[in-house]
């Protein structure tokens, strides 16, 4: 299922039957080739806009607005950035260990814990998978969540704030754990008669042989990861320098006052900053990592879907 | 299963405490690798719990949860004479009630199409298109947006100008809202319910298409007697679980685009962003903790009856 042939499922039907094409058939395909095109034309549109915007001076903005392409081609902005980047690498390096160190430990307990849960002969499986899922029935709400991390545990302004919370949710253990029933029993037992126990046998015999299911929960925890503005936005006042990047980004585009710090050091009068272009580069610094890699790792999502999306 | 029996037997008389007992010896290892998980949403989902006293409290921060006083159902109860729950009630529904229909049709509609076509690079590539705005946060959507429909500068105010039309203020207009919002989800969901009807569509047993090509049948009719047939038990089960999420809102997608804007509250306000703002711009814990606490509970009924409902059309399907 989560080969790579399923990645990007094609149906091939009637390959070989190359029955008469009749004319609705053409009908249906005409119009899917222009509506689906149009629609996905749509769907990077908006962010050419972003770059293009970016590239381009501030006062062909004032004076035109934002075009598709630059009516004047600019490089202003990305010099302010690059020149006083010391905002823009802090939140790079803050949003790259959250990445890493909660994908990393995020994958660890979720693996362990899906395997562990679809082993037949587990006999507390169902209890612990329903208190688990019971957590996306119902919650305590906001409040007492907040008051929980800044009061009981203290971590206001801290980074783990933001790295706890999403190390782990009761869908991405049942995503996990309906991956490794596919992995058969026997593999197990096998372990099991060589006198193994099980979290030698889950180490040394389960994980190796779930790398496509590792890849796929392992890139929806980065994305949530790298994406991470509400934790932030929540827990972490101004008293912390860092922030990660797209609450960075959150600040820039809300806040005159973060707008102008993004460039603290290089000696602008807040009037004459580019506003609307520091914006789009800093957009395009902040979001340019997870674009390119898209292409790489897409297809790794895609089947994770169509393994857990439907009985989520 | 057999092992168990046979030292069920030997064993005389198991008292139900030995056989737990015995169970956790036996699997000690398993419930061990389960234990940082277990801990884990007993810390952030368990512990609050309790916390959702608040919402019956006049709280106050320095004296905490249990040293504020207790004021009954005067929360709830400010809220619902204020009409600000019913408000919130409101568009939260009413957003997802579209959410779900208009989202659901295209995405159907779009995973049919696609299924049609032959051109398997064309669908490889329009596919990846297509799932690109999933993969974005919601504060770069905040952007775009802005880079579209911003007065002065938007994209689209420009076109409108230049095609000699008026350009409304969006952003000091509530009416327009509920369309941009619908938009813009549909602009972020439809890669990814494409591929999940996709691949609900592929599970189809390819042998009743070629049987049906064989007798005549044309592209629509294949669609309307055997894509669309086969289709219907997931359409209504993802339809009813989603329905199970109605009081559910996407915070990040309406705070992101509505922010502390609140010329457009009335139309865009739902729950989530209530909860938030009442708590973090007015530091009303008490308010924001009873809309949450109503939420949960309300959403916690909603469903428990969605999943008996899936579970008398689909069993297996069933969350529990």
């Amino acid at each position: 299922m989560a080969g790579k042939n399923a990645a990007v499922p094609v149906n091939n039907h009637n390959r070989p039957t190359r029955v008469k094409i009749d004319r609705s058939d053409m009908v249906i395909r005409g119009i899917t080739y222009v509506v689906v095109a149009i629609f996905s034309f749509f769907c990077i549109m908006p962010f050419w806009m972003i770059v293009a915007s970016s590239f381009s001076s501030e006062a062909a903005i004032r004076r035109s607005g934002f075009t598709l392409w630059p009516a004047e081609v600019d490089t202003y902005s990305y010099y302010l950035l690059f020149r006083s980047p010391d905002q823009m690498i802090g939140a790079y390096l803050v949003t790259i260990g959250l990445t890493l160190v909660g994908t990393l430990i995020g994958l660890f307990i979720i693996s362990m814990t899906g395997y562990a849960l679809q082993r037949p002969d587990f006999p507390f499986r169902n209890g612990i998978m329903f208190y688990i899922y019971f957590t996306s029935l119902f919650s305590a709400g906001l409040v007492p969540f907040y008051l929980l991390i800044t009061q009981t545990l203290n971590l206001r302004d801290s980074y783990l704030a933001i790295l706890l919370p999403l190390l782990m949710s009761p869908w991405l253990i049942v995503l996990m754990k309906n991956f490794t029933k596919a992995i058969p029993h026997a593999i197990t037992e096998s372990g099991k008669i060589d006198g193994a126990n099980d979290f030698t046998i889950y180490l040394r015999l389960i994980l190796p042989s779930m790398k496509p299911a590792l890849a796929t929960v392992g890139l929806f925890l980065a994305l949530s990861y790298w994406n991470e503005w509400y934790y932030s936005s929540l827990f972490l006042t101004s008293k912390t320098t860092y922030r990660p990047l797209q609450f960075h980004l959150y600040n820039v585009i809300n806040k005159v006052a973060s707008l102008k710090n993004s460039v603290a050091g290089s000696n602008v009068i807040i009037e004459n900053l580019p506003g609307e272009t520091l914006k789009m580069a800093t957009a395009v610094i902040a979001t340019g990592p997870i674009i390119l890699l898209y292409p790489f790792v897409q297809k790794y999502f895609v089947s994770g879907l169509t393994v857990g999306a439907v009985k989520g | 299963m057999e092992k168990e029996k046979v030292l069920n037997r030997s064993l005389p008389r198991v008292t139900g405490t030995q056989r737990f007992i015995r169970n956790v010896k036996q699997s000690r290892i398993l419930l061990l690798m389960c234990l940082p998980a277990v801990i884990f949403f007993f810390v952030f989902s368990y512990m609050p719990m309790p916390g959702a006293y608040i919402a019956f409290t006049n709280f106050q921060y320095n004296k905490g949860i249990w040293g504020s006083p207790f004021v009954g159902l005067q929360n709830f109860r400010f809220l619902f004479i204020s009409g600000q729950l019913s408000l919130l009630l409101k568009n939260t529904v009413l957003y997802n009630l579209a959410f779900i229909v208009v989202g659901n049709v295209v995405q159907l509609a779009f995973a049919i199409m696609l299924n049609e076509v032959r051109n398997r690079y064309f669908v490889k590539v329009t596919q990846s298109l297509m799932f690109l705005p999933y993969f974005i946060s919601d504060v770069l959507v905040s952007l775009l947006v802005y880079n579209l429909l911003n007065y002065d500068y938007g994209f689209v105010s420009n076109l409108v100008r230049s095609a000699g039309g008026v350009m409304p203020k969006l952003y000091q207009n509530a009416g327009a809202w509920p369309v941009i919002i619908v938009l813009v989800n549909l602009w972020k969901g439809t890669g990814y319910g494409t591929v999940v009807y996709f691949a609900a569509i592929t599970g189809i047993d390819t042998s009743m298409m070629e049987a049906a090509q064989i007798d005549g049948a044309n592209g629509w009719q294949r669609i309307r007697y055997i894509t669309l047939p086969c289709l219907k038990p997931t359409v209504v089960i993802l339809f009813l679980f989603a329905i199970g999420g109605i009081l559910k809102g996407n915070f990040g997608l309406f705070y992101n685009l509505v922010g502390n804007n609140s010329m457009l509250f009335g139309t865009t306000d739902i729950i989530e962003t209530y909860v938030y703002r009442a708590m973090m711009n007015s530091f009303n814990f008490a308010q924001s903790s009873a809309v949450g606490l109503f939420q949960s509970v309300v959403g916690f009924f909603i469903v428990l009856g969605a999943n008996a409902l899936v579970k008398r059309i689909e069993p297996d399907m069933a969350l529990f």
